[in-house]
C-alpha cells in the first residue's frame, strides 16, 4: 500500500463515516419504532415490501458498511493479527466483497 | 532517627534480564534520578542510566517509572511511590542497551523519514523572511515547535507498539511544525513521506502522546492537521 | 495488560471504538443472512425471528445496539478531533460518547 493508497483509504474512511453517522441515527430510531410497532416477519416484510425509498436508503446503507468496515477490519488484522501487506489487503477486499454481496441480498430479500 | 525506605526494582540486562531490588534511603523532595543516582553511587556501581541536566530541559533522563514514561529527574518520588515501591525500566518501544539506556536510533531515524528537517529556499543575499508570530500556519507550529526528542511520546504510542514501521508521535509533530514553516521548501516530499500506513494514518487519536508529554505538547493535535493536509495527495496531481 | 500509561479517557475511547467496530462487522454479516431468509419466503423469516426472542438473544441484541451507538459516538469524536480547529473540550467528548452510548441502550430496553 503507498502512502497515497494509505491516504486515499483514511479519505473513505473517514467519508463513510459520515454517511454512516447519519444512516446509524436513522437506524437506531427505525429500530425502536420497529420494536414497537412489530416485530412478526409480516410486520416487517409489510413495512419493506415495494418500498424503494428505504431500499435506496439500505443499499447506500450496505455500501457505505461495507467499505468502511473493511478498512477498519484491515488495520485491526494488521496491528492485532500481524497481517501485513497483500495480506491484509486481500483481507480488507474479501470482507468489503462478503458486506456487499450479502447485504445487497438482504436489501433485495425484503424489498422484492 | 529512622529513615525511611524506598524498595526500588531496577531493570537490569538487555532484552534478556531481570528486576533487581534495591533499598534506597527516603529524602525530601527526592526524585526518581535522585534514587537511580543513590543506586550507582552506593549499592551498585554496574547500574547503566542516561542524565544530563537534572532539571527538567533537555530530556535525558526518561524512563518508564511505575508502568508510565516520564523524566526521572521531573518525577517526585512522593508523587509516584505511593506504597514506598518503585519499579523502573527503560523507555519502552525501543532496544534496550543495558539496563535503563534505551537506544534512540530507530526514533531518530524515524525522525528523519518524516522530513523533519528544514529544507531552506533562501540564501544568505535574500532579505530576511518576514513570518508574522500571529499568522495561523505560524501560532500551529510555534504550540509544537518545543519538543526536544526525548522520546517519552514514542515509548507511550501502542500503536508504535503495534507498527513497527509507525513513524510515531514525535516525528510526525515535528513535520506538522515544518508544514506550517513559511519558509520551507520541503512541502511536497514532506507531506508524501507522513502519509500513509507508516504515517499520519494510523494514528488512533489515542492521545497517549498527549496525555505523557513533559512539556505539555499535543502530538495528536499535529497529527490530526497532517491528516488534513494530506487529504491532497488523494487526487494524484501533487501540486 | 491495562497498563498504567493507558488509563486516561482516549485509550478507552479507542477500545471501545475498536471492540464495537470488530463486534458490528461480525454481526453484519448474520444480520444480512437472517434477514435474507426472507428470499425463502416470510415463514422462513417468522421461523428465525421467533428464535431470536429468547432472552439470551434479547440480551445480546440489547448489546449490539449499545456498541453500535458507542461506535457511532466515538466515530463523531474522532471526525470532530481530526477536522475542527482543536479545542481543550474536544478532551470530554470521551466522556459525552459514553453517556450517548448509555442512553441510547435505556431508549432500547424502555421500547418494549
Amino acid at each position: 500500500m503507498s502512502t497515497r493508497g494509505g491516504a486515499r483509504l483514511w479519505v473513505a474512511q473517514r467519508a463513510t463515516a459520515a454517511v454512516l453517522a447519519f444512516c446509524v441515527l436513522v437506524h437506531l430510531v427505525t429500530i425502536v419504532y420497529a420494536v414497537r410497532a412489530g416485530l412478526t416477519a409480516s410486520q416487517i416484510l409489510d413495512r419493506t415490501h415495494g418500498n424503494y425509498a428505504w431500499g435506496a436508503f439500505y443499499a447506500v446503507f450496505v455500501f457505505a458498511a461495507a467499505i468502511h468496515g473493511a478498512i477498519g477490519l484491515r488495520t485491526v488484522a494488521s496491528e492485532w493479527l500481524a497481517f501485513r501487506g497483500t495480506v491484509a489487503d486481500a483481507t480488507m477486499g474479501l470482507v468489503a466483497v462478503a458486506i456487499l454481496a450479502l447485504g445487497v441480498r438482504a436489501v433485495a430479500a425484503v424489498m422484492l | 532517627m529512622e529513615v525511611a525506605t524506598l524498595r526500588v526494582s531496577v531493570w537490569r540486562g538487555g532484552a534478556e534480564g531481570r528486576f533487581q531490588d534495591f533499598d534506597v534511603p527516603r529524602r525530601e523532595s527526592q526524585t526518581v534520578l535522585d534514587a537511580v543516582t543513590f543506586i550507582q553511587r552506593h549499592l551498585d556501581p554496574t547500574l547503566s542510566y542516561r542524565f544530563a541536566c537534572r532539571v527538567g530541559m533537555c530530556g535525558s533522563c526518561a524512563m518508564t517509572v511505575n508502568g508510565r514514561p516520564r523524566w526521572t529527574c521531573r518525577t517526585h518520588v512522593d508523587k509516584v511511590a505511593a506504597d514506598g515501591r518503585l519499579r523502573i525500566g527503560p523507555l519502552e518501544n525501543l532496544p534496550i542497551v543495558k539496563d535503563l539506556v534505551a537506544d534512540m536510533r530507530e526514533f531518530f531515524d524515524k525522525w528523519a523519514r518524516a522530513r523533519g528537517q528544514f529544507k531552506p529556499t533562501a540564501t544568505r543575499d535574500d532579505e530576511f523572511a518576514a513570518v508574522r508570530p500571529d499568522s495561523a500556519p505560524r501560532r500551529e507550529a510555534d504550540a509544537a515547535i518545543e519538543c526536544i526528542g526525548c522520546g517519552v511520546c514514542y515509548s507511550a504510542c501502542d500503536v508504535v507498539k503495534w507498527n513497527p514501521d509507525y513513524l510515531g508521535p514525535a516525528a510526525l509533530n515535528r513535520a506538522w511544525t515544518l508544514v506550517n514553516d513559511a519558509r520551507d521548501g520541503g512541502k511536497r516530499e514532506r507531506l508524501h513521506a507522513v502519509a500513509g500506513d507508516a504515517g499520519c494514518h494510523s494514528c488512533h487519536t489515542m492521545m497517549s502522546c498527549t496525555e505523557h508529554c513533559p512539556k505539555q505538547l499535543s502530538p495528536t493535535r499535529s497529527i490530526a492537521g497532517l491528516k488534513r493536509a494530506t487529504i491532497g495527495l488523494v487526487l494524484g496531481d501533487d501540486a | 495488560m491495562i497498563r498504567p500509561a493507558r488509563s486516561h479517557p482516549g485509550w478507552w475511547a479507542f477500545l471501545v471504538h475498536r471492540i464495537s467496530g470488530v463486534a458490528l462487522a461480525l454481526f453484519l454479516p448474520a444480520h444480512f443472512l437472517a434477514l435474507g431468509t426472507a428470499i425463502e419466503g416470510e415463514a422462513k423469516l417468522e421461523g428465525f425471528l421467533r428464535w431470536s426472542e429468547q432472552p439470551a438473544v434479547k440480551i445480546v441484541e440489547w448489546v449490539l445496539v449499545m456498541l453500535l451507538a458507542a461506535h457511532f459516538a466515538g466515530g463523531l469524536r474522532l471526525l470532530a478531533l481530526e477536522f475542527l480547529p482543536w479545542r481543550e473540550w474536544h478532551k470530554a467528548l470521551a466522556a459525552l460518547g459514553a453517556a450517548f452510548a448509555v442512553a441510547v441502550g435505556l431508549v432500547f430496553a424502555l421500547a418494549r
